[in-house]
């Protein structure tokens, strides 16, 4: 089937039922401009759409830079999610638009609070580029003693 | 992916016509729209049926109009997010818009369709509640042709419906409500929980008409008739919350144990009888 991936054009040879998810080897984009789940998402639905994956970005899009500098990456896992969940909100929206935008997501290392304020900092329509660092930069955690089987 | 994906065959209708002679031929084809539900379970390899057929692109089962007696149609794929999204739902059926902002998260609203909610025929849909007091009419369509059927005559069972393999539910028409409405959905948290509980209900004109449904609290999403039959010939809210507890059955699973629903019924009745009293 035929789609648009991040700009460009792809033909992918997979069974029709084959989820999108595997397709992409990415945990969430943006089909049509709408984030959706992939792993929901069987690949001939998204015949001729045009999705978008946290590559889209290029790695220098405010939201990308934000949570770069605001902390809001944590241990990484749920980043392109949020990202990408993040991409539908309006300049300038308030916390109550940014949680519901991202209550779909989860974070299994709770701190949802670095998260919202990377959010809020792209989207700060006078500070595109959100240089402000953040508020209280807390040490890197030591490495604890780690399990010594590895 | 516990499923051999690459072993399962998807038909693709252009046109419901087209989709619908496809299941007249092969009735056993799971329809599939926007795949949250279904895509779970082959996730988990828990669907046996190996033979699918695409609806999404069907354009004709989509958008949302006003009816011509009053009320909405909504096409049978309509996404949550399009309802939510809608001035019309928003200003002749609220109380589904609320529902639709409540269900899942913004990824799972942006699929997720009003037609699969329905045939899926979880207890717990949770717009199930909503169409029940809205006395909402189901319009399934076949090769054979088009019939109605009231929201409270098609759910047969958990899981089980009065649709007949070759057919699909293409519209549901939602008649406007006759007062001010409440829903409550109840679940470990705000998105992406199964409901514990989830409940909606409409007080009319009269003060004593009041229709209720709740979900999650037996095998399909229950229309509590005999409480709204007590309210309407006079009880009090205490005699009608006694009533309402012999129309419901939960049970404990892992989302909740049944003494918690039983007690969430009687909260949620008691807060939309004080809430929808002048």
């Amino acid at each position: 089937m035929r789609f648009t991936l991040n700009g460009k054009r792809r033909d992918v040879a997979a069974p029709p039922l084959r989820r999108l998810l595997d397709v992409l080897r990415e945990d969430c984009g943006l089909l049509d401009g709408q984030p959706v789940a992939s792993c929901l998402v069987p690949c001939a639905q998204a015949q001729g759409t045009r999705v978008t994956t946290i590559e889209g970005l290029g790695g220098d899009h405010p939201l990308q830079r934000c949570f770069v500098e605001q902390g809001g990456a944590q241990c990484g896992i749920c980043t392109p999610g949020m990202i990408m969940a993040a991409m539908v909100l309006p300049p300038g929206a308030g916390l109550p638009e940014i949680r519901e935008a991202l209550a779909g997501n989860l974070c299994r290392c709770t701190g949802y609070t670095a998260i919202y304020r990377s959010v809020a900092a792209a989207l700060r329509p006078t500070s595109q580029s959100a240089r402000k660092p953040r508020p209280k930069a807390k040490p890197a955690r030591k490495p604890k003693t780690r399990a010594k089987s590895k | 992916v516990r499923s051999a994906l690459s072993q399962l065959h998807l038909a693709e209708p252009r046109r419901l016509d087209e989709a619908l002679r496809f299941l007249r031929d092969d009735p056993g084809r799971v329809p599939l729209a926007g795949c949250t539900d279904v895509y779970v379970g082959l996730n988990f390899g828990t669907v046996s049926q190996t033979r699918f057929i695409n609806l999404w692109p069907l354009r004709e089962l989509r958008g949302i109009r006003r009816r011509a007696g009053g009320g909405i149609a909504i096409g049978a794929l309509t996404t949550f997010s399009q309802l939510r999204a809608s001035p019309l739902v928003q200003r002749q059926a609220p109380l589904l818009a609320q529902a639709a902002r409540e269900i899942g998260g913004v990824q799972i609203q942006n699929r997720a369709t009003l037609g699969g909610n329905i045939v899926n025929a979880s207890p717990a849909a949770d717009s199930v509640p909503v169409l029940a007091v809205a006395d909402a009419t189901l319009v399934l369509a076949s090769a054979r042709g088009h019939r109605e059927i009231a929201i409270g005559d098609f759910f047969l069972d958990r899981r089980k419906t009065a649709l007949q393999p070759d057919e699909l539910l293409i519209e549901v028409q939602v008649p406007p409500l006759p007062g001010p409405g409440f829903f409550r959905k109840v679940g470990t948290r705000a998105a992406n929980a199964i409901s514990k509980v989830v409940f909606a209900a409409v007080r009319a004109e009269d003060a004593r008409i009041a229709r209720i449904a709740i979900g999650s609290v037996a095998p399909t999403v229950v229309r509590a008739r005999r409480t709204e039959a007590a309210l309407a010939s006079g009880a009090g809210p205490a005699q009608a919350a006694a009533t309402l507890q012999t129309e419901i059955a939960p049970i404990d699973d892992l989302r909740s144990t049944a003494a918690y629903r039983r007690q969430v019924v009687t909260n949620l009745f008691e807060q939309f009888w004080k809430e929808t009293s002048r």
